[in-house]
């Protein structure tokens, strides 16, 4: 065992230097905070130095679409030489490629997606490179077409499977970046080859042939973080001796991934309280101020804030705005009933003051009505000033993953470096109840997608046929879903594997395969609506229904009435124990999510009308949300119903509720809005809920910002799970925002 | 017990202390000037609900409440003072904290009904008989019993007042009020609400002229003044 007697001086504990175990030293060795803000100090010279030259970046990306790209080379930890925004200012440094905000081109996903990319911003890939690519290797996207059946093929082409990880990196994988500030590059590479000649002993069928490779890769990859971080001057094969080391280390950790890799989401996992330790030491010994430490966390945000990827503007249809879900999940409780939280939690939310609001790193807060209460309060303050934070239920997802897990994307929890996520994107329920009601053909399309069921030729539809029929096709669904899912990850994990993220993980860990609902609300409701009310549908000369006739009222998800809410918790209990049926690539764990991200528009726009009284075209509600419009009993009741959605052992992939308040309607005073938005909190999450965004603004604001968009460069407002700049959404999703219900309107 | 109401709001913010569930009774003798709830006038095409179900649901909503609870508004929820006394002792019962919006015109009981309540919003619409008229169409001489009963049980109050421009956004005004609310014996706020514009199209739906035609919303700088003058 190595024992860094001077790096690890004062740290309390031993068990956590035998093995990798960062969640015990933290345990062991963090303070505290139960205080208030008045700590807290502003940006230095430095910073704001640092933050100008990005801002003027970032508005220039914004008018170019993206600023540029690096076409000469492709994705790699070490491929890059370093790059700085303002070498002399900068205290945190490392860049993706050699200048700021330019983007890496990463084939292994697939040649399709990046020439399209390229294509859309008038680039072109260098020859050299296209020829490897196209002449010498294949690449994910390559693998899972080659495999894809014919069912899956058609579930894409119609939109009943979206937004599937299978030309892109999967992401949503959370490297344990701290591991690299605690423990140095070398007892990291150690610790894999033990691992590896461990695996010596099995026998070596194809799971040990697969594990094997991977860890090698993985120890090669340790060695190119170590490679690179000495590109810009550090040499981190030991481990971080202060809290500036341990701020720059973790960022190298981070950094590798976003190097290598353009999943989806990219996220940071659990590192304030950890840092703090760090922090609170060089305090001690007097070597660090509260604004260097801040000036520390203010620069390091401003990396994080400048992570991008390369996209295609289809993909941003989907997921707008250019999000890169650098997620940050702060607080949280241990289970001896003391708070995760830290000084230095409330430092990463001071940067949404000092460096003003911001989408990215997507600041979630771990609640529970534990928490002390001056921390909540201030959550609660930044959450009334910036719109740029969500909360989640660490009541509901401690018990499940320990109390060192963290959130990838928005609502995905992952115990950190011990477990890990197969993203699955999401399957369109509302379209698969319209397929129940015409036989498999797809009602906007054409076309037969899922064989073996007859189209209904009723007059007025049948509660308990639908659901006979819809639970059949539900079967088919699932599997075809699976299928996808087993498919995408085997190929990824051949053609692009994520080496220096997964060697920031224990070997083998656990694995999450999610699965995801869209359209959730349209169905339930179509099914209340089918059930308590009359519906005749309206249909073509093939016997499809184009549209439905409702006579009567129904119950309505989002009013806390049993009579349809349970309707929704039977559907998610129901897909969730269909899709876990199945046997999941490497022994994975069926995950489900209820989740859209703002692809409730484009779900809604290639999905018929529906008996709920939609109209064709028209968007979903977002995630779990009650369509607008439809929650008429105000906002505690609209709560409740999404409250009733289990988590455990269905939807532990999360459930994204967003909330839109105005600022008047949360009290008069700011000490009121405070303390009505904390009780708020505390009374949705212990009915057992998951997730809620949370906007305190006007509609007036939002309908100015669509028409001057020049008056708001920062409003950043909370989507379904992360946070997005209002001026970077598309017109129809701002619309679709601005349409969304606000509580509070008179 | 039924009642009939307009609607529930289950998170009301900003009608008494806390996160709050308001329910709007149907009915009122005012007809206020500035009224911009006319729809709760009579009771007609009214929600019927029990006080069983409105315990029902404060109940099921506990946790969010913490210092908050249920408030009655309306419309007047003193004309239904059968069925509000049988929802506040239901409320009382399961330990939730009770509060009445009302401009005090009901039609007696009001010791009853003040013995289960927990907080009075008292909305004045003016003090003196003159004035009275003028803003509500109706005599004074109800408010008067009901706070008469509030002064008595030293009932916790907290005064409103609706302030229109050219009707009662005076200092003078202002000043008579702040005479006014001395005879409450416990005050724990007082809040000048900003005449606004949100009734005017509830009045075209409904086919009603509006009385304020013409007149311009209350701008909230003044209020602010007004309420400095207020606090003083």
């Amino acid at each position: 065992m190595n024992n860094y007697e001077n790096e690890w001086r004062e740290f309390q504990g031993n068990a956590w230097k035998e093995s990798i175990d960062v969640a015990k030293f933290i345990e062991e060795n963090y303070t505290e905070y139960v205080g208030n803000d008045s700590f807290l100090a502003g940006p230095t010279d430095k910073t704001k130095k640092v933050w100008g030259i990005c801002e003027d970046l970032l508005k220039k990306e914004l008018e170019n679409g993206i600023l540029d790209v690096e076409t000469k080379r492709v994705s790699g930890i070490n491929n890059f030489e370093p790059g700085y925004i303002d070498k002399e200012n900068e205290v945190i440094v490392g860049l993706q490629t050699d200048a700021p905000l330019k983007r890496i081109v990463n084939p292994y996903g697939g040649m399709r997606m990046v020439e399209q990319a390229l294509y859309s911003y008038h680039y072109e890939l260098d020859e050299e490179v296209k020829k490897h690519f196209n002449t010498y290797r294949r690449t994910h996207n390559d693998g899972v077409f080659s495999a894809y059946t014919t069912d899956i093929k058609k579930a894409r082409h119609v939109g009943l499977l979206t937004g599937l990880p299978d030309a892109y990196g999967r992401g949503r994988i959370i490297g344990d970046y701290r591991r690299i500030a605690l423990y140095g590059i070398d007892y990291l590479v150690e610790k894999k080859k033990e691992d590896l000649i461990a695996l010596e002993a099995k026998e070596i069928n194809e799971y040990v042939i697969r594990l094997r490779e991977e860890v090698s890769m993985q120890i090669g990859a340790l060695n190119e973080i170590k490679e690179m971080a000495a590109t810009y001057g550090f040499d981190i094969s030991k481990p971080a001796n202060n809290a500036y080391e341990a701020v720059q280390w973790t960022y190298f950790g981070y950094l590798a991934a976003i190097k290598e890799n353009n999943g989806a989401a990219m996220s940071l996992g659990r590192t304030s309280t950890f840092l703090d330790i760090y922090i609170e030491r060089d305090m001690k010994e007097g070597t660090l101020t509260e604004e260097q430490a801040q000036e520390i966390i203010d620069q390091f945000i401003i990396k994080l804030r400048i992570a991008r990827h390369l996209r295609t503007p289809e993909y941003n249809d989907l997921f707008a705005g250019d999000p890169t879900w650098v997620t940050e999940s702060i607080g949280g409780m241990l289970e001896n009933g003391n708070s995760l939280v830290t000084k230095n939690s409330f430092r990463y939310l001071h940067t949404l003051i000092n460096l003003s609001s911001a989408p990215e790193p997507n600041m979630t807060i771990l609640w529970s009505d534990k928490l002390p209460e001056n921390f909540k309060k201030y959550c609660a303050k930044i959450s009334i000033l910036t719109d740029s934070i969500q909360y989640e239920n660490d009541e509901e997802m401690r018990p499940i993953h320990g109390s060192d897990y963290a959130i990838a994307c928005c609502v995905s929890a992952m115990t950190v470096g011990k477990q890990m996520q197969f993203f699955g994107a999401r399957c369109n329920l509302a379209k698969a109840l319209l397929y129940s009601i015409n036989g498999g053909e797809d009602e906007v399309k054409g076309g037969l997608i899922v064989e073996g069921f007859d189209k209904m030729t009723d007059e007025v539809l049948d509660y308990d046929k639908v659901m006979t029929v819809y639970d059949k096709m539900l079967d088919k669904v699932a599997k075809t879903y699976v299928d996808a899912m087993n498919i995408i990850h085997y190929m990824h994990d051949k053609y692009a594997y994520e080496a220096g993220q997964l060697a920031l993980h224990d070997t083998d860990p656990e694995k999450l395969m999610a699965f995801g609902i869209a359209g959730f609300s349209v169905a339930v409701d179509s099914l209340s609506a089918i059930k308590y009310a009359k519906v005749k549908p309206i249909r073509n000369e093939e016997g499809i229904a184009i549209d439905f006739e409702v006579e009567g009222d129904f119950p309505k998800y989002g009013n806390d009435d049993d009579r349809v809410d349970s309707i929704g918790v039977e559907l998610a209990q129901k897909f969730y124990n269909k899709l876990a049926s199945h046997p999941l690539y490497k022994g994975a764990r069926a995950t489900l999510s209820i989740l859209t991200i703002t692809s409730n528009v484009v779900y809604g726009k290639k999905t018929g009308s529906t008996p709920d009284g939609r109209k064709a075209g028209e968007p979903f509600a977002p995630g779990a949300n009650p369509m607008h419009g439809r929650d008429a009993n105000g906002a505690i009741a609209s709560l409740n119903s999404v409250a009733k959605i289990c988590y455990k052992d269905c939807c532990e992939d999360g459930i994204s509720n967003t909330f839109s308040i105005i600022p008047s309607a949360l009290g008069h005073s700011e000490e009121e809005q405070i303390n009505n938005l904390v009780n708020l909190m505390d009374g949705y999450f212990t009915r057992g809920s998951q997730h809620l965004n949370v906007n305190v603004l006007n509609r007036e604001t939002l309908i100015d910002a669509m028409e001057n968009p020049d008056k708001y460069p920062n409003l950043t407002i909370r989507v379904s799970g992360y946070a997005v700049r209002f001026n970077r959404l598309s017109k129809e999703q701002q619309q679709e925002v601005i349409n969304r219900t606000f509580h509070g309107t008179i | 017990m039924k009642g009939y109401i307009d609607s529930i709001e289950t998170m009301g913010l900003v009608d008494g202390p806390g996160i709050r569930m308001v329910v709007f009774t149907r009915g009122c003798k005012l007809r206020c000037l500035y009224c911009h709830n006319p729809e709760t006038w009579n009771q007609i095409g009214a929600t019927v609900v029990t006080s069983d179900e409105i315990q029902e649901k404060a109940n099921r909503n506990k946790s969010y409440y913490k210092n908050g609870g249920v408030t009655f508004s309306g419309g007047e929820p003193l004309l239904q003072p059968d069925f509000l006394i049988d929802c506040l002792k239901k409320l009382k019962k399961i330990g939730i904290h009770t509060a009445l919006d009302t401009a005090g015109v009901g039609i007696g009981k009001y010791e009853e009904i003040l013995e289960y309540t927990d907080l009075v919003i008292l909305d004045i619409k003016a003090t003196n008989e003159e004035d009275y008229q003028l803003v509500t169409n109706h005599t004074m001489e109800e408010f008067l019993k009901f706070t008469k009963v509030i002064k008595e049980r030293k009932v916790p109050v907290w005064i409103r007042q609706v302030i229109v421009p050219g009707l009662n956004d005076t200092r003078e005004k202002i000043l008579e009020l702040k005479e006014y609310i001395k005879q409450f014996p416990v005050v724990e706020k007082v809040e000048l609400l900003p005449y606004h514009l949100y009734g005017v199209e509830k009045y075209k739906k409904l086919n009603i002229l509006y009385p304020l035609e013409g007149v311009p919303a209350m701008d909230n700088e003044k209020i602010d003044e007004l309420t400095a003058l207020l606090e003083s």
